[in-house]
């Protein structure tokens, strides 16, 4: 275990350092001089006198890059030129939020999608597996802003159920705050349920085929002890750590989604950032993602590691 | 006698794949529809019955009517026209930042898989470092250095994409790599690039195929994506994205503005899935 922990974070060192030259390189595509790039439509001078100074604009690259990761080592990963704050800190303010929407996107996307992948894998080539597939295509080709935009329409326009936008804590109000978020979590989740499914789906066909499931159901005992028990249960290991895998998914969507929704959260700090031309927050929020997903990647892979007995030998 | 022999062969593999690829309705529906929509794309200026750009005070909001099939927008632009000349912004962001991406993945997998050693290994953690980034936020963060337009979007897009067919092709050449028919040419004494070239690169053209016709889907979703955030076909030029980017302050006045755009996102996307899912079917039979 320790050696195969190890083997991972070694392997990670090389990644991490190469997510750091993609996303310092992100600076050098700006057109023209970076300093008056970085700040911002105002053009202000004072501020592009400290940005040359903060990022060491007359040193050569190698140097930049140094000291540039220098700082994001110790968790300075600047200041936005905007709202005059440092970028970690605006991350860690959006994140709550953010992580709210994803988890419960989550918990919508394992419930929908094993499901319908375990009731798809039992009723193969009937009508039930093949409305499972369509919903699985249905949910993997429909842009979710537009999604979103539809339920609007549906929940809160036409029958008033549901706010249309906005977000309240949950600290302030519980409710208001699960009814403002029910709706961007079954977007966002809708996606990531479809892939699941498929996962599942054949995740379960082949368990549903193996001996052990054979000898369970000859041995006469219900069918759904079978399934649920003795098939499920297996065939949900690769399933999980796939699911970890579809973070990356659940960020993206969540830019959009947040978007649409008028959330505060993490995705709308990068599009907000954007129109800002906050380059730095932009930089920030991307090298936090990377970092956040080499993490989970590696926790899914040790998660797969410990439930599987077989990797172990 | 050997060559026209493997001609022969290679047309009758062709036709197989071909016939397979028919009997399966729903990638051939996929294809229709793609079908339907590039020539809507290419036909646009003779098939939108109003200027997609011109504004009209008279037909602001509009309800789809026998003048405006779709409706009109706040600017009172016809929305049937929109999607028309819309379907052009959406065709091309595919089919151009695929090509990016392939353009840059294949050599490069190619380069990792054959040459192997250092250059391999530099590859991969390059890969590995772009695949840590999700998707449609590189592509973001790489729309917003370069600036927005249609351009930009599909070269952020492009670039983004190019992590999965570097992994792709690097995969298929090291599985080739070790086949009889690959040694023999070896051995024979071909130079390094005509085996590669002539010898692999034919042999693994199958699956690129496949991930290209799945990463237009994804590409057409993240360009409506780019767009619908602003960073992509810039107003007033139409595109499927920012139609539905302003279509979400008006959804209780003007629904028609939101459903089809989205609509027809849709029914690209899941062409191409349904074209990509039956392509994979056909060309690999053991795969179902």
């Amino acid at each position: 275990m320790a050696n195969y922990l190890l083997r991972r974070l070694a392997q990670i060192v090389p990644t991490l350092f190469f997510v750091s030259v993609l996303i310092f390189g992100l600076q050098q595509l700006l057109p023209g001089d970076p300093a008056i790039a970085l700040a911002g439509e105002e053009r202000d001078p004072e501020a592009i006198r400290y940005l040359r100074e903060k990022f060491h604009l007359d040193e050569p690259l190698p140097v930049r890059y140094w000291y540039w990761v220098s700082g994001v080592l110790t968790g300075d990963l600047g200041n936005s030129m905007r709202i005059q704050k440092p970028v970690t800190e605006l991350i860690l303010q959006k994140l709550p939020v953010t992580i709210q929407l994803a988890s419960m996107a989550m918990v919508i996307a394992l419930v929908i999608g094993i499901t319908a992948g375990v009731i798809s894998a039992v009723k193969k080539d009937t009508w039930w597996d093949y409305g499972a597939n369509i919903f699985a295509l249905w949910g993997l080709s429909t842009p979710n802003f537009w999604l979103g935009i539809l339920l609007i329409m549906l929940f809160a326009v036409q029958l008033g159920w549901l706010p249309a936008s906005g977000y309240v804590s949950p600290f302030e109000d519980l409710k208001a705050n699960l009814s403002a978020m029910i709706m961007p979590a079954f977007v966002l989740g809708n996606a990531i349920a479809a892939v699941l499914m498929r996962h599942t789906r054949s995740a379960m066909l082949q368990v549903l085929s193996s001996d052990y499931v054979r000898t369970a159901r000859a041995k006469g005992l219900d069918e759904r002890v079978v399934v649920l028990k003795h098939a499920l249960r297996n065939a949900l290991i690769p399933v999980i750590t796939l699911g970890a895998l579809e973070f990356g998914t659940l960020l993206s969507g969540a830019v959009l989604t947040e978007q649409v929704f008028t959330i505060p959260g993490f995705g709308k700090l990068i599009v907000d950032a954007v129109f800002n031309r906050d380059y730095l927050v932009v930089q920030g929020v991307v090298l936090f993602t990377a970092t956040v997903y080499i993490t989970l990647n590696l926790l899914a892979d040790l998660a797969y590691f410990m439930v599987n007995p077989r990797m172990r030998h | 006698m050997a060559a026209v022999v493997f001609q022969e062969l290679e047309a009758r593999q062709g036709g197989k794949t071909w016939n397979r690829l028919l009997r399966r309705g729903g990638a051939m529906f996929g294809l229709a529809v793609v079908l339907f929509f590039v020539l809507l794309a290419l036909l646009a200026p003779w098939l939108a019955p109003y200027d997609p750009v011109a504004t009209s005070w008279s037909a602001v909001r509009a309800a789809p009517s026998t003048a405006h099939l779709f409706g009109a927008d706040e600017l009172g632009r016809d929305v049937l026209s929109r999607i028309i000349w819309g379907a052009r912004a959406s065709i091309l962001a595919g089919v151009v930042s695929v090509s990016i991406s392939l353009a840059l993945g294949v050599p490069i997998g190619m380069a990792a898989g054959y040459l192997g050693r250092w250059i391999d290994a530099l590859v991969s953690r390059i890969t590995d470092a772009m695949l840590a980034c999700p998707f449609l936020i590189l592509a973001i963060a790489l729309a917003a250095f370069l600036g927005p337009s249609l351009t930009n979007a599909m070269i952020a897009i492009g670039i983004s994409a190019t992590p999965v067919f570097i992994r792709l092709t690097r995969a298929q050449v090291l599985a080739a790599k070790s086949e009889d028919y690959v040694e023999a040419a070896r051995a024979l004494g071909n130079p390094h690039l005509r085996i590669a070239l002539r010898h692999i690169f034919p042999n693994i053209v199958a699956p690129l195929i496949v991930q290209a016709t799945l990463a237009i889907a994804a590409a057409v979703i993240a360009e409506a994506s780019l767009s619908f955030l602003g960073l992509g076909q810039q107003p007033p030029a139409p595109s499927w994205g920012s139609m539905l980017n302003t279509a979400r302050n008006y959804v209780d006045q003007a629904p028609w503005m939101a459903i089809w755009p989205g609509v027809s996102i849709f029914l690209l996307v899941l062409s191409f899935n349904l074209l990509g899912d039956g392509l994979r079917d056909a060309l690999d039979p053991r795969h179902k």
